[in-house]
C-alpha cells in the first residue's frame, strides 16, 4: 500500500480515522503532561503507574462485568492513583528512596494485576476476553464512544493544566519558593500527579500498560532537545505524541497482526532518535561540530603562537620560518599546512617561498595575542616595543 | 520611627528533630527592623533547618515565629526567601526574566496571569541586580554569580519587609559579592531587615550588624561587636576554631580579637544595631 493511499484512508476508512484519532488524542495528552513528569525528574514514575492501573481495569471488570471503556478508565485511574499516593507516601514516611519504592510499586500492583488477569481468563463465559489486550494495547478496537470518553478526558486533563500552569511552573522549578509564597506544594504535586494518572490511563487501552511508559517521557525528551522554553516544549511534546499516535496508527494498519501499541513506541523512538541527533545546539551532530570547530580555532591559534615566538627571537617580526620547524613544535597537533592555508585564507599569514611562512602585519596583533594567552609573563623583546610604539603611533 | 524597637523576627523555644536527633534546639531569635543579620555556625548547625522552619518549609516539633508581632502564616506577604542557588536545576527550560517574575506569584494568588506589570517589576528588580540585558537568557546560560543575581531579583520583586537568604554568597566572584553587600544596605536603608545564613567569619563585622552563632543551639544572638566574640566562636565552633585559626589565613586572626577589642575599649551596655543610629 502506498503512503498516499494510507492517507487518503485516514480520512474516508471510519474504522482508521476512528483509531487514528483516538491514538492523536493519547499522544497530545501523555506528550504535554510527560513534559512535566520529565522536567520533575520523575520519567519513571509513568511506567509505576500504568503498570498500577492493570489490576484497577481487571477488578472494575470483575465488580461491573462490563468492558465498557470508561468503566475500564474508572478503575485504572482509581488504582493508578492508589498506587501513586502509596509510593509518595512511603518515600515520605520511611527510609527507602525513591527509586525502590518506585519498583516495589510497580512489580507489586503488576502482579497483582497479572494474577487477577489469569483469574478472570479462568472465568466459565468468555465475556472476559480481551482484557489481556492491555499489556500491549490494542487500538483497532476502538469504537466512536471511546475516542469521546478519551477526547473528555483528556479536555479536562488540558483544561486544568492550562489553568494551573503557573503554579505547576513553579512546582516543577522551585517547589521550596514556591511553598514560602504561599501555594501548597502538596496538593499542587497531588494534582499534577492525579492528572499524569489520567493521561497515561486515556493511553493504556491503545499502548498498553507494559510501553506506556515511554509515551509519558519520550515526546518530552524529543521536545526538550528543540526548545528552551517551557510553554514551547509541552506543545511541542504534544505535537510530537500526537505525530507518533498517528503514524503508528497508520504503520500497524498496514499489516495484519502488528499492535499498535509497539508500533505507536517505535514511531516515537525515531522521533525521539532525530532529535537527539539534529537539533540544534543540545544536538549530538550540532555538539560534535562545535567541538571540532573550537579544536580547528585552537589549532589555528596554536600554529600563530609558535609562529610569534619564533619571529620574537629575530629582529623582523615578520620573519619567515621553515613549515618543519612549525610541525616540529606541533608534534601531536596535526594540520599545519592545513591551519597555515586557513590563516593565509584569513589573510594573517603569507607564503613567502616553497616551505617558508611568515607572519603578515594583520596577522602580528592577532598572533601576538594568541601567543600572550599561552606566555602571559612573557617579556617584550627589543624588536616588539618596537612594534608596539610603531603601532600606538599609527 | 518609635523610640522603643520594633521586632521584624522573632522565634521562640524553636526545637527540630530529624529522627529523634535534634537539629535545633529551643532556639530564640530577635531581630530589630531595618537590620542585617548573619547567622553563622560551623557545618550541620542547622542554619538552613532553622531558615527552612520559621518559612514553614520544615515542620518544627515546637516554637513560635512571629514577624511583625504576628504569626509567620498570616505575615507570609512580608516575607521574601532567597534559597540556595544550587536547590534548583538550572537547565530547566525557562528565561532568567521568568525566573524573576515568579517572585510575583505570591502576590497574584492562585490561578491569575502574570501580566505587564508583573514584567516590569521583573525588569526593573533585574536592572538592580546589574542583570537587566540578561531578561531573555535561557537560565542554563547563567554563571554562578549571575544566578545568584537573579535570585535575588526574583526577591526583590516579592517586595518583602523580612528577607531570608541561604548563603547568597556561595561560590560568587569578589565583584557580585560587592554588588550583593551594595543591595543589602539599600535594603536596610530602605527599613528592611535581612537575615542571611553566612559562611565567611571574616566579612561579619564588616557587612552585618546583627548576628546569631548558631550550633543546634543558640550561641549568641545580638548586635555585632557585642556578641562576636572570640569566646563565642570558641562556643560556636568548638575545637574547630583552633585549627581555623593556625590556618594561613590571617584575617581569621585579628578578626574576633578586633571585635574583642571594640567591646573592651567601649564597654557599653546597650549599644543600638547600626541601622537604629
Amino acid at each position: 500500500m502506498d503512503i498516499f493511499q494510507l492517507l487518503s484512508d485516514l480520512f474516508t476508512n471510519y474504522t482508521l480515522r476512528t483509531v487514528a484519532m483516538g491514538s492523536m488524542v493519547l499522544g497530545i495528552v501523555s506528550g504535554a503532561l510527560g513534559s512535566f513528569a520529565v522536567l520533575r525528574r520523575q520519567s519513571l514514575l509513568g511506567d509505576a503507574i500504568s503498570h498500577a492501573a492493570l489490576p484497577g481495569v481487571v477488578l472494575a471488570f470483575l465488580f461491573t462485568r462490563s468492558k465498557e471503556p470508561v468503566v475500564l478508565m474508572v478503575g485504572a485511574i482509581l488504582a493508578g492513583w492508589v498506587g501513586t499516593i502509596m509510593m509518595i507516601n512511603i518515600v515520605k514516611r520511611s527510609r527507602i528512596k525513591e527509586d525502590s519504592a518506585l519498583g516495589l510499586i510497580l512489580s507489586v500492583f503488576f502482579g497483582i494485576g497479572l494474577v487477577l488477569l489469569t483469574f478472570t481468563q479462568r472465568l466459565p463465559d468468555a465475556s472476559q476476553a480481551g482484557l489481556d489486550k492491555f499489556l500491549f494495547g490494542q487500538a483497532a478496537t476502538f469504537l466512536i464512544r471511546d475516542i469521546y470518553a478519551m477526547v473528555f478526558l483528556a479536555g479536562v486533563v488540558l483544561f486544568l493544566l492550562g489553568l494551573f500552569w503557573k503554579e505547576f511552573k513553579l512546582l516543577s522549578f522551585d517547589p521550596e519558593f514556591g511553598e514560602s509564597q504561599g501555594f501548597s506544594m502538596n496538593k499542587l504535586d497531588i494534582l499534577l500527579t492525579t492528572l499524569l494518572v489520567v493521561a497515561i490511563v486515556i493511553g493504556l487501552q491503545a499502548v498498553g500498560v507494559v510501553l506506556m511508559s515511554a509515551m509519558v517521557v519520550a515526546p518530552a525528551a524529543a521536545a526538550r532537545q528543540w526548545t528552551d522554553r517551557l510553554s514551547v516544549m509541552v506543545i511541542l511534546a504534544a505535537l510530537f505524541g500526537a505525530l507518533a499516535g498517528v503514524s503508528g496508527t497508520l504503520v500497524s494498519s498496514t499489516t495484519e497482526g502488528l499492535s499498535t501499541g509497539p508500533t505507536i513506541v517505535l514511531c516515537i523512538s525515531l522521533i525521539v532518535f532525530i532529535s537527539l541527533l539534529l537539533a540544534p545546539n543540545r544536538g549530538l551532530i550540532w555538539q560534535a561540530l562545535r567541538r571540532l570547530r573550537q579544536k580547528r580555532t585552537l589549532y589555528l591559534d596554536g600554529v600563530l603562537a609558535d609562529m610569534y615566538s619564533l619571529s620574537r627571537q629575530h629582529d623582523n617580526l615578520e620573519y619567515a620560518h621553515r613549515i618543519e620547524v612549525l610541525r616540529t613544535m606541533n608534534a601531536g597537533r596535526g594540520g599545519v599546512y592545513r591551519s597555515l592555508k586557513t590563516l593565509e585564507a584569513k589573510g594573517l599569514v603569507r607564503r613567502a617561498d616553497d616551505r617558508l611562512w611568515a607572519l603578515t602585519a594583520e596577522g602580528l596583533p592577532v598572533a601576538r595575542r594568541a601567543f600572550l594567552l599561552l606566555h602571559p609573563h612573557a617579556l617584550d623583546t627589543p624588536a616588539e616595543k618596537a612594534a608596539q610604539e610603531k603601532g600606538s603611533e599609527a | 520611627m518609635q523610640e522603643q524597637t520594633r521586632y521584624a523576627i522573632q522565634v521562640t523555644d524553636l526545637t527540630v528533630a530529624y529522627r529523634e536527633k535534634p537539629v535545633l534546639w529551643d532556639v530564640d531569635m530577635e531581630v530589630p527592623e531595618a537590620n542585617l543579620m548573619a547567622i553563622v555556625g560551623p557545618n550541620g548547625a542547622g542554619k538552613t533547618t532553622l531558615l527552612k522552619s520559621i518559612l514553614g518549609l520544615m515542620q518544627p516539633a515546637a516554637g513560635q515565629v512571629l514577624i511583625y508581632g504576628k504569626p509567620y502564616q498570616q505575615q507570609r506577604r512580608l516575607v521574601g526567601y532567597v534559597p540556595q542557588r544550587g536547590s534548583v536545576d538550572w537547565d530547566f527550560p525557562t528565561t532568567v526574566l521568568d525566573v524573576v517574575m515568579m517572585g510575583r506569584y505570591g502576590s497574584l494568588g492562585w490561578l491569575k496571569r502574570p501580566g505587564k506589570s508583573e514584567r516590569m517589576k521583573a525588569e526593573e528588580a533585574l536592572h538592580k541586580v546589574g542583570m537587566g540585558e540578561y531578561a531573555n537568557r535561557q537560565i542554563s546560560q547563567l554563571s554562578g554569580g549571575q544566578q545568584q543575581r537573579v535570585f535575588l531579583a526574583r526577591a526583590l520583586v516579592q517586595d518583602a519587609q523580612v528577607y531570608f537568604m541561604d548563603e547568597p554568597f556561595q561560590g560568587v566572584d569578589a565583584v557580585t559579592e560587592r554588588a550583593i553587600v551594595t543591595l543589602l544596605q539599600e535594603l536596610r536603608s530602605a527599613g528592611k531587615t535581612v537575615v542571611v545564613v553566612h559562611h565567611d567569619l571574616q566579612t561579619v563585622p564588616e557587612y552585618f550588624d546583627w548576628v546569631m552563632l548558631l550550633n543546634v543551639r543558640r550561641i549568641a544572638c545580638g548586635p555585632v561587636e557585642k556578641v562576636f566574640t572570640e569566646e563565642n566562636l570558641r562556643k560556636a565552633y568548638g575545637g574547630r576554631i583552633g585549627f581555623l585559626r593556625s590556618d594561613q589565613n590571617h584575617h581569621l586572626e585579628n578578626m574576633p580579637v578586633e571585635g574583642v577589642a571594640a567591646v573592651e575599649t567601649s564597654p557599653t551596655g546597650g549599644t543600638l544595631p547600626a541601622g537604629n543610629r
